[in-house]
């Protein structure tokens, strides 16, 4: 992999990664396209410029972690690893398919190099937390990255542990709302509304940036900043757009758990050419 | 080898405060070994560690899930790695973050239930963990730990840390008879033949194991031959030693401080139907106990060498 700090180039990957987001869903199909696409930018953005990370050390004990809570969309995690160069990128499409290491949800028994088994909601952030707290006690200045999405944040769990790492400052903890306000029943304004969330986070403790999620370049400030504020973890809230970068998968409610069928990928693919 | 006759019921301490005491020094071995606990350190004993290692326990509150949850990631950051609560909050609450965080991924998390079971006394049946069993079993890649006393927890423990697997340890609150002495030897998954015994077999765990001994000793009164066997590991399971319990002596009295329906009792049963069918009869609970001290409750719920000796008897009428 090249890693690079160049948006132009950042986005350049960006496409490659929601091409391989719509062919892995279509050859599926089934899956989550629509909360993959949201946060293309977000992992692109970690992998390829923000984090200490190295395919050819995985097991590298100073990396800095990436948790993909929001397991449903693993997608973007298999393109985005497999652009790096930890798993074959030929057998993206076998995602789902039975005896392929790209279940449906992360599976760490497939994926060794997977920091953590996901895809019961709201788990995530702890187990951060927990990763954390290790490179804490063994002096390791890694940190550890947890993508949630808007949706999980419903649950409980998520706030037993935001008041934890506030509390315990655990400021080597950022954790960033895929904040692309659709869930599996519809709008999130109208299941459960989260607002106002920036306030809800800032009464737990947290450092807060709001940044539109598909803004590479305020998305790499983001990030610097989190880095560099000490004392209390960071939350990015980064707003984003469902099914983003194809045009009839944009804050559509259909796409977050259905695939697109042959002509859909077909349509998509030359939006993404 | 004890002879039942002899057996004399003397209290050591705690099962809970071998754990807590075992901790410590596992501590002072192995510095990856943390510790969370949800504002009950006190009471699980993990106080002791707290005291020495402060920077290596972590205090969650009360929040069970974030607690295992965060067990999870220290584990998966190669940490080793205690979580304890109250066997009826720690297991229940976080049993969906135990299935797909620790279970399945097979993640070095150890969970440490202690207060099990209606010997608890005054608190009642919200806190009185019954379950537990049937839900550490459920669980794939654990490895479920009942001990009966002092040495056998201590062996528990110390196998937990060096072992790499997730493992559930079930510990009580009251002080336990003594039943080893500090010296005995334990090897994981293998039942111990307490009292030998060719008419009948007392299969049981935790602190049924010393309910076990006495009954053996009354039925050796009365001319029955009683094998007991100590079943500190119940995943995975003694099938060997059952299957020859159920050959030699034909017929068995399963022992537990846990729901019958779905505790020690059924694993045995599984077992023997698959290897060597016998009867078999089982001591356990039928549904939720009230507060009361632990001694009572043993009594008004069945759980004593009388009740045993009573299934010894019809499983031998069964014969």
């Amino acid at each position: 992999m090249e890693r690079t700090k160049d948006p132009a180039a950042l986005a350049s990957i960006c496409k490659q990664i929601r091409r391989h987001i719509i062919t892995m869903t279509g050859s599926a199909k089934s899956g989550h396209p629509g909360g993959s696409l949201s946060a293309v930018e977000i992992v692109v953005t970690l992998y390829w410029d923000v984090m200490r990370h190295d395919p050819a050390r995985p097991d590298w004990p100073d990396r800095d972690r990436f948790i993909l809570s929001k397991g449903h969309a693993a997608p973007v995690l298999y393109a985005a690893l497999a652009e790096c160069g930890y798993t074959p990128k030929e057998t993206l499409n076998t995602l789902r398919k039975i005896g392929s290491i790209y279940q449906g949800h992360p599976d760490k028994r497939f994926i060794p190099v997977l920091e953590a088994s996901t895809g019961s909601l709201g788990e995530g952030l702890s187990a951060g937390i927990g990763m954390a707290l290790a490179a804490r006690l063994d002096k390791r200045d890694c940190r550890t990255y947890v993508l949630l999405g808007d949706g999980e944040i419903q649950e409980g769990q998520i706030w037993e542990a935001a008041m934890f790492a506030s509390f315990h400052k655990v400021d080597n903890l950022c954790a960033i709302v895929d904040y692309n306000k659709l869930q599996l029943d519809g709008f999130v304004k109208d299941i459960l509304d989260l607002e106002p969330l920036a306030d809800k986070w800032r009464a737990f403790g947290w450092h807060v940036i709001p940044v539109d999620g598909h803004d590479i370049a305020a998305l790499q400030k983001a990030f610097a900043e989190a880095a560099a504020t000490k004392g209390k973890p960071t939350v990015i809230i980064a707003h984003t757009v469902k099914g983003k970068g194809v045009s009839f998968m944009e804050n559509s409610p259909k796409y977050h758990g259905v695939a697109p069928t042959p002509e859909e990928v077909e349509l998509a693919l030359k939006e993404l050419a | 080898m004890l002879t039942a006759a002899k057996y004399e019921k003397k209290l050591g301490p705690a099962t809970r405060e071998a754990f807590g005491r075992t901790l410590v020094e596992l501590g002072r071995e192995n510095p990856n070994i943390v510790v969370g606990d949800a504002d009950l350190t006190k009471s699980t004993m993990t106080t002791y560690f707290a005291k020495e290692f402060p920077d290596r326990l972590f205090e969650c509150g009360i929040a069970e899930a974030n607690m295992v949850a965060i067990g999870a990631g220290l584990a998966l950051a190669g940490k080793i790695p205690f979580v304890s609560s109250f066997s009826a909050f720690v297991i229940t609450k976080g049993f969906e973050q135990l299935r797909v965080l620790v279970a399945y991924p097979n993640v070095n998390l150890k969970v440490v239930g202690t207060h099990s079971g209606i010997s608890i006394g005054e608190d009642g049946p919200s806190q009185m963990s019954v379950e537990e069993i049937a839900l550490a079993c459920a669980l794939p890649n654990f490895t479920v730990l009942s001990p009966a006393d002092e040495a056998s927890t201590k062996w528990a423990v110390r196998w937990a840390a060096e072992h790499y697997g997730p493992v559930f340890i079930r510990t009580g609150r009251p002080k336990a008879p003594i039943v080893y002495n500090s010296d005995a030897s334990f090897e994981i998954g293998k039942a111990v033949e307490l009292v030998p015994g060719t008419d009948v077999t007392i299969a049981a765990t935790g602190l049924l194991v010393a309910e076990a001994l006495l009954a053996a000793g009354q039925l050796e009164t009365e001319g029955i031959s009683a094998r007991v066997l100590d079943i500190h590991t119940i995943k995975p399971l003694d099938e060997e030693a059952l299957e020859r319990a159920a050959r030699e002596t034909g017929a068995l009295v399963v022992a537990e401080e846990h729901l019958v329906d779905c505790g020690l009792g059924v694993r045995v049963a599984q077992a023997l139907a698959r290897r060597c069918p016998a009867p078999v009869e089982f001591i356990g609970l039928t549904g939720y106990a009230e507060s009361g001290s632990s001694d009572q409750l043993l009594d008004k719920y069945g759980l004593r060498a009388a009740n045993i000796v009573d299934a010894a008897r019809r499983v031998l009428a069964r014969k």
